[in-house]
């Protein structure tokens, strides 16, 4: 058992339940990494720390804080492995992952522009970097064109670049080229205090607004020790759940429009703006930013309040489970979305794919029966597999997972436990470090987080399971036809800013 | 088929009434009354997301749901610059997307409007101005109306749009 080896040998990080931190040395960063994919588990993220943050080349004079980090999802939590960086080195180089873990490519890359600490990745193109030329793969062959899409796209989405290579009508490769959105939300997080940091986070995608801010809050809670009560713990597992719902009857509606069924997106956007109405009378704010704070919740609820609420997410799951009735009996939405975009299993496990879309390919993984941290361990959560892997499969989970956040908030809203809201915390000592970790609708979010000197932030690196699913987007439209791509990426609904940083 | 026209039947009208135009949120008024007279019967509108977090989105997406009505009003979300009268701007301006507004600004047929949604589109709000981000729409390009909030509501989107082709008061 290689891999109990690593778990042995690692140390307790707090934060997220079960989470361990290991350092390495250069031959075993790879071991692990092997060791990791041998028993079944991910990369959730790469990330490059440097000595000085606020300067763009590491400092290689004192190195033994310029390091490289990993976040894995194992059977037993999540495991941090550190490598330090060789002093010597004027050009510090890590062994990269990319053949064990396709999905780290991109990571490398971005960590490449963000700190000029280049993997030994052959494929060093730029990511975020958008000064310099970007050479995409071409296709050749006789009849092969290619189309170019974005960054503006036609429709209300966020901006990226699709460069699809096409033989008449059928995709022969798409190469997503990401980054358009990149704000430097790292670096801006080292300005602000760490008990604000939170504010960010919400805002790093703002779809996953409670997903983000719970994770850092609960790296944040870890380091300083603090004592969420259960109330507050018991409220943001609701604030999740609504997040969840609100955006899957978005999507839901989203996907029957471009399967050509209008009506599902009339009936479903009004659902979701019953929803975000019901949302708004109970907390004050339609989307729930700024509302999981470090201690616990910004906002409590009345018991008549929570009810009130809880009669929208009834109805409104219940007439979701009217529409399914609908979308399934539809012979002509049943026809677009059965095999469109099919990403079979084997390929989802070599590609890594997490959240949402990885349940729909068969991969069963979710942070809230796997490693659930409270209130989910009371909760008992029914997973939404489905093995399909095509449109259909990710509609299903989907609507699966819409009638289980409904029962869980009937659940969560009728016997919220009495106690504070929140408690008081102060700030971490420097160079504490801890880690978040949460299911959001997508699928798991992570954040890690350092602490500086004086209630400051050393580094913060927020993940979202965007980065794993979207080469997975590229796999799944092989073969397919350009007009179903937007239906397909629809159905993977992908983060940008939360991937562009 | 039969459960489709009966949910339909039964579900009804959910259109609700305009908000009224707000002076507070006018930047600047470019327009004389008569352009705005003849835009205001019917104007298209094209969203750019200029480095948003995708909240404001979410919201502009609302607003096309059944009980804004919005083509009920004569405003229409369409594909190309070339086809719009109005921008609809979200975030702060990021470097990788400069190049990418000032090629739909200039693509856009005059007279245009702009509309700078968010606290992001309005002040850099969070993000604020960094080696990334350049901060507010309007240092970039001329901004109409700016409409406030994290992200703001879809009745103020559309307050700030309907402002946008209002005379000035």
């Amino acid at each position: 058992m290689p891999m109990r080896r690593w778990w042995d040998r690692a140390q307790p990080v707090v934060g997220a339940p079960g989470a361990r931190g290991l350092g390495v040395g250069g031959e075993e960063w790879l071991q692990v990494a092997r060791d990791v994919a041998a028993s079944g588990g991910a990369l959730l993220s790469l990330w490059i720390t440097l000595e000085d943050p606020g300067t763009r080349a590491p400092r290689t004079d004192s190195p033994s804080d310029t390091a490289v980090y990993c976040a894995y999802l194992t059977d037993h939590g999540v495991l941090i492995v550190e490598l330090a960086l060789a002093p010597e080195d004027e050009e510090p180089r890590y062994p990269g992952l990319e053949e064990i873990f396709p999905a780290a490519s991109r990571l490398q890359r971005a960590a490449f522009d963000l700190s000029g600490v280049r993997s030994s990745d052959p494929d060093t193109r730029p990511w975020l970097n958008h000064e310099k030329p970007y050479e995409f793969v071409r296709v050749d062959g006789e009849g092969v064109h290619e189309i170019a899409v974005g960054p503006v796209h036609a429709g209300t989405i966020e901006p990226g670049h699709f460069r699809f290579s096409v033989v008449g009508e059928k995709v022969l490769r798409l190469e997503t080229r990401l980054g358009y959105v990149h704000k430097g939300i790292e670096r801006r997080f080292c300005g602000l205090p760490i008990l604000e940091g939170h504010r960010l986070a919400a805002r790093v995608s703002g779809d996953s607004a409670v997903a983000f801010s719970w994770a850092y809050c609960q790296a944040l809670e870890g380091m300083g020790g603090c004592a969420v009560p259960r109330r507050a713990v018991w409220l943001r597992a609701a604030c999740l759940e609504l997040e969840r719902l609100a955006n899957h009857i978005g999507d839901l509606g989203a996907l029957g429009n471009d399967a050509g069924f209008a009506f599902g997106l009339a009936q479903f956007s009004r659902l979701k703006e019953d929803l975000l109405r019901a949302i708004s009378a109970a907390f004050g704010r339609r989307y729930l930013f700024d509302i999981v704070v470090p201690g616990g919740m910004a906002v409590d609820l009345s018991q008549e309040t929570a009810d009130a609420l809880a009669v929208t997410v009834r109805a409104v799951c219940s007439e979701a489970i009217e529409l399914r009735g609908i979308y399934d009996e539809h012979e002509g939405v049943r026809d677009r979305f059965t095999a469109a975009g099919c990403l079979e299993t084997p390929l989802a496990v070599r590609l890594g794919v997490l959240g949402l879309v990885g349940r729909a390919s068969g991969l069963g993984r979710d942070l809230r029966v796997d490693v659930p941290c409270p209130p989910y361990t009371e909760l008992h959560v029914a997973r939404a597999v489905q093995p399909g892997g095509d449109v259909a499969a990710r509609v299903a989970v989907r609507f699966d997972e819409v009638r289980e956040s409904g029962r869980l908030l009937m659940q969560l809203l009728s016997a919220l436990p009495d106690g504070e809201r929140a408690v008081a915390m102060d700030s971490p000592a420097d160079g504490a470090f801890g880690v978040g970790l949460v299911e959001g609708w997508r699928g798991p979010v992570l954040v890690a987080l350092q602490a500086g000197p004086e209630g400051s932030i050393r580094r913060c690196h927020p993940h979202d399971p965007s980065w794993q699913n979207w080469p997975a987007l590229e796999y799944a439209i092989m073969g397919n036809i350009v007009p179903d791509f937007p239906l397909i990426n629809k159905s993977f609904n992908l983060a940008y800013s939360g991937v562009d940083l | 088929m039969l459960k489709t026209l009966r949910k339909i039947a039964s579900i009804g009208l959910v259109s609700e009434a305009a908000p009224a135009t707000d002076e507070l949120l006018r930047v600047r008024s470019a327009l004389d009354e008569r352009i705005t007279s003849v835009l205001g019967h019917a104007l298209c509108i094209r969203h750019v997301d200029a480095g948003s977090c995708n909240g404001c989105e979410l919201e502009i997406q609302a607003l096309g749901n059944p009980y804004h009505n919005l083509e009920g009003r004569n405003l229409r979300f369409v594909a190309s610059p070339r086809h719009a009268d109005l921008l609809l701007v979200t975030g702060p301006v990021v470097r990788n997307m400069e190049a990418a507004l000032k090629r739909v600004y200039a693509a856009t047929p005059d007279p245009k409007l702009v509309v700078a949604v968010g606290d992001c589109g309005c002040t850099g709000g969070i993000l604020g101005e960094c080696p990334a981000s350049l901060g507010r729409v309007s240092s970039v390009i001329p901004v109409d109306v700016a409409v406030p909030g994290c992200p703001p509501s879809p009745v103020r989107i559309l307050q700030g749009i309907l402002t946008a082709i209002s005379a000035p008061a």
